[in-house]
């Protein structure tokens, strides 16, 4: 539960931060304001989409720590007998960046309110996000025609379940990505005026470039980097 | 007077809203059943976890009568006992419980508390409640499907929760309670965004978050934990529906089932337990924080003065949810752990003592003397103050490793943590209905209704629970069917269940003179007006009672002050309301 307690560590450390912010030792009881004369609220200039999604990217990021603890608990045990990572997961990788790129160029685009750009972004984005699912599918049936089924090792039921989980989250937010290209193309123009078709346009990146960190760790802890990369840390703590 | 304005360029909400910018339900179906508007979503929540802790009810009277007269009713099996503890225990904690606080009191009471509209996502927020639904749904058609529920425990506990000896365990009964949880979870993270995006975003000029009430605090860090901790048995029953369906082997480690190999083997039930608990101990301050923040404003309004160290509540309502993350393992003492491990855990448990005993000198402190009027609302609250010491003290008892192993499965344990999480809870409900009933109405609840109702849960309340603690002291085991010939158990235990098995089925009955005091106070009870309790939070300044949809009329209320303005010196009235401008007094 290490990496799931240290996550928590982070989101506390956020929290802490954003109350200590808040005027945690005012005196409410000593602060009466008059007309004309009230304190600000000490809420977010963003807007409440993007605060919005920043708190379900902590708790899918709560998930996936937990799912990352799991395996590191479970490895730990004696007849953990790791996979082959199939090559194709580096194929999906750089598709998924190409994808979190082609958001980021769209993202740039939508404020210079340059729609024909949005548009290639977007749909740049959402065709290498499903070159991705689809790449994913094909590791999963390589790995079965190998013979390594869900059932047979908790390494490949770890495998599936990790990888089936964020694909699960790809595709939750290629439906959100198909809202935004409906806006983008309907073109209307007080979406663009009143900066709705940016703000969406911003959230899926940033949820995509969640995406991508998130495979990143998951890869790591696949291929075995992880361990090694935690060895090597408690080599230099010793 | 506060002259420091931290953000110049800020963004507040403007004191007049077009009208256009309200959602407006054009038929009665969007108006009353697929509404956005936050105060019916939280009727709708409250009254359908109102519905199914009635069930959970009735699954608690089959048990106890199944204790004290063993054997008598032919309906109650030891298949059916398993299956009714199993869902009681999940039912209450997590369907009525964590649905009623944040999905119905969160509802109801964030955006009015706060000055808002709604809530931020109105569309979401809909969306949570039918997903809400249609996990109790799948849960009650658990007692349809063939073989009946589950009866795993609600802890559920693998290997035995997914074996043929389990009820439910190779049947559907399982895969409708991990169905259920998993949507449960899904519904509620839709709601749990609203309410925090809705606390952090839609606060009403003024509303600096020192000035929230305390019911905001604590259901906005419920929420929160809530949010953070709910993955945790996302991931286990994820896990543990693969196992069961999929033949996976995360929990299930080798076993041998009536002389034959399965074909599990490796898993960890450890693990499972670790997810479970990760959940599991900050889910009893998900249910505790929002009761807490209910009870120090019902305590405030009803004893006329203001809540006494609102700033070291704030801080220990905080404290309290970050301290719940690093308790979960000291329900696994007996599965056995490294020493130190056991060691910090039980620091840990402890240390949580110190913040929530502040809140209760706080409250007491509040009380002294004060003008207390003992009405519904009021009793309930000083009942939650007692009860949860009293559960809270025999918590300290368990939290010790060495205390706690010959304890744990006994009904001691059951008597804790139905003190300190089940009654106590349950009462703040009561008197936080009691109290909001009026502005969700219009109408008060009968007064008499309410005393009754009242004394019989209380004094009942103890007579369950009180003699449960010596049942468990003698080392009678919890979750046991039937104790037949059992030497170590006096005669007299068997008397005593008889006792705590009456005093149950009267509490039950009294719960049935408040559900027809709900109902027949909808037309019969007395005028409420908009403020009856003379109470200075927002949602008592509504210009209209009951508030309709957008809440507040044309304009948006402001906020000068703290939510606790009572009895102030040199004040022309007892209570001074969130929106009324101050004139200008420094200290």
């Amino acid at each position: 539960m290490l990496v799931v307690a240290l996550f928590m560590l982070v989101v506390a450390a956020v929290a802490l931060w954003w109350l200590a912010r808040q005027g945690l030792m005012e005196k409410p009881w000593l602060e009466e304001s008059t007309v004309g004369n009230v304190p600000a609220t000490g809420a977010s200039s963003r807007p409440a989409a993007t605060i919005g999604l920043g708190v379900f990217l902590t708790v899918a990021g709560a998930l996936f720590a937990l799912l990352v603890s799991a395996y590191a608990m479970r490895m730990a045990m004696p007849d953990w007998r790791s996979l082959p990572v199939p090559p194709l997961l580096w194929i999906n990788t750089v598709a998924l960046a190409v994808s979190s790129a082609a958001l980021q160029c769209a993202q740039a685009a939508a404020r210079r309110d340059d729609l024909a750009d949005v548009r290639t972004g977007l749909l740049a984005g959402g065709a290498a996000a499903l070159v991705f699912l689809v790449g994913q599918l094909l590791a999963w049936q390589q790995l079965h025609l190998l013979g390594y089924f869900l059932a047979n090792n908790p390494a490949n039921s770890f495998f599936y379940l990790v990888t089936a989980v964020h694909g699960v989250h790809v595709l939750g937010g290629l439906v959100a990505l198909a809202r935004t290209g409906a806006r983008a193309w309907r073109g209307d123009r007080r979406d663009v005026e009143s900066g709705r078709l940016r703000l969406s346009v911003q959230l899926c990146t940033l949820y995509w470039h969640f995406l991508l960190l998130v495979w990143l760790i998951l890869l790591a802890l696949l291929t075995g980097w992880a361990d090694r990369f935690a060895e090597i840390c408690s080599q230099l703590l010793t | 007077m506060v002259d420091v304005i931290r953000e110049p360029l800020e963004p507040v909400p403007p004191a007049e809203v077009p009208d256009v910018e309200l959602y407006h339900p054009k038929s009665w179906l969007t108006t009353w059943v697929f509404s956005q508007d936050a105060k019916i979503i939280a009727v709708q929540y409250a009254c359908t976890a109102l519905a199914i802790g009635f069930v959970a009810l009735v699954l608690s009277w089959m048990m106890r009568l199944q204790l004290a007269f063993p054997d008598d009713f032919a309906f109650i099996d030891a298949t059916g006992y398993y299956q009714f503890i199993t869902m009681h225990g999940m039912i209450m904690v997590i369907y009525l419980l964590t649905a009623l606080f944040l999905g119905g009191f969160g509802n109801y009471l964030i955006p009015l508390m706060l000055g808002a509209r709604d809530m931020v996502f109105p569309y979401v927020n809909m969306l949570s409640y039918w997903i809400y639904l249609l996990a109790v749904l799948v849960l009650v058609a658990g007692f349809f499907a063939p073989g009946g529920p589950t009866g795993a425990g609600w802890t559920l506990y693998p290997p035995q929760a997914i074996l043929s000896g389990t009820p439910g365990g190779r049947e559907w009964g399982i895969i409708l309670m991990l169905g259920s949880l998993i949507l449960f979870i899904i519904g509620f993270t839709m709601g749990g965004l609203n309410y925090v995006v809705t606390v952090l975003q839609a606060r009403a000029r003024g509303m600096t978050l020192m000035r929230m009430p305390l019911t905001v605090w604590g259901i906005f860090t419920a929420t929160v934990m809530a949010l953070l901790a709910f993955p945790a048995l996302f991931v286990a029953c994820v896990m543990m529906l693969i196992d069961r369906l999929l033949g996976t082997s995360f929990f299930m480690p080798a076993l041998v089932e009536m002389g034959e190999q399965l074909k599990y083997g490796g898993g960890s039930p450890i693990l499972f337990q670790h997810l479970f608990w990760f959940f599991g101990h900050p889910e009893v301050y998900i249910v505790a924080l929002p009761a807490f923040g209910i009870v120090s404003d019902l305590i405030s309004t009803h004893a006329r003065k203001n809540i006494f160290g609102y700033r070291m509540m704030v801080w220990a309502i905080v404290g309290i949810g970050a301290l719940s993350f690093v308790v979960w393992a000291h329900h696994m003492y007996v599965s056995g752990m490294n020493p130190y491990f056991g060691f910090f855990f039980a620091t840990t448990t402890l240390i949580i003592a110190i913040p929530t005993a502040i809140k209760v000198y706080n409250w007491v402190l509040t009380l002294w003397r004060g003008d207390i009027h003992l009405n519904p609302p009021m009793l309930f609250a000083l009942a939650f103050i007692v009860t949860f010491v009293n559960g809270g003290l025999t918590g300290l008892f368990l939290g010790n490793v060495v205390v706690d192993v010959p304890l744990s499965d006994t009904m001691f344990v059951v008597a804790h943590f139905h003190m300190v999480m089940g009654v106590a809870p349950i009462f703040v409900v009561f008197g936080a209905i009691y109290h909001w009933y009026p502005k969700i109405t219009g109408r008060m609840l009968n007064d008499a209704m309410g005393k009754i109702h009242f004394w019989v849960s209380f004094v009942g309340a103890y007579a369950i629970f009180f003699p449960m603690h010596y049942l468990g002291l003698i080392g009678v085991p919890r979750r046991y069917f039937e104790l037949g010939e059992t030497a170590f158990v006096p005669p007299s235990a068997h008397d005593l269940n008889i006792f705590i098995t009456a005093a149950a089925l009267t509490v039950g009955a009294a719960q049935l003179l408040f559900l027809f005091n709900l109902i027949w106070s909808l037309r019969h009870g007395l005028d409420a007006g908009g403020n009856p309790w003379r109470a200075t939070s927002l949602e008592w300044q509504t210009p209209t009672t009951p508030p309709p949809h957008g809440n507040w009329g044309r304009e948006l209320p402001v906020v000068y002050r703290w939510a606790y303005d009572y009895n102030v010196p040199g004040a022309a009235q007892d209570f001074l309301p969130q929106n009324m401008p101050g004139s200008g007094r420094t200290g």
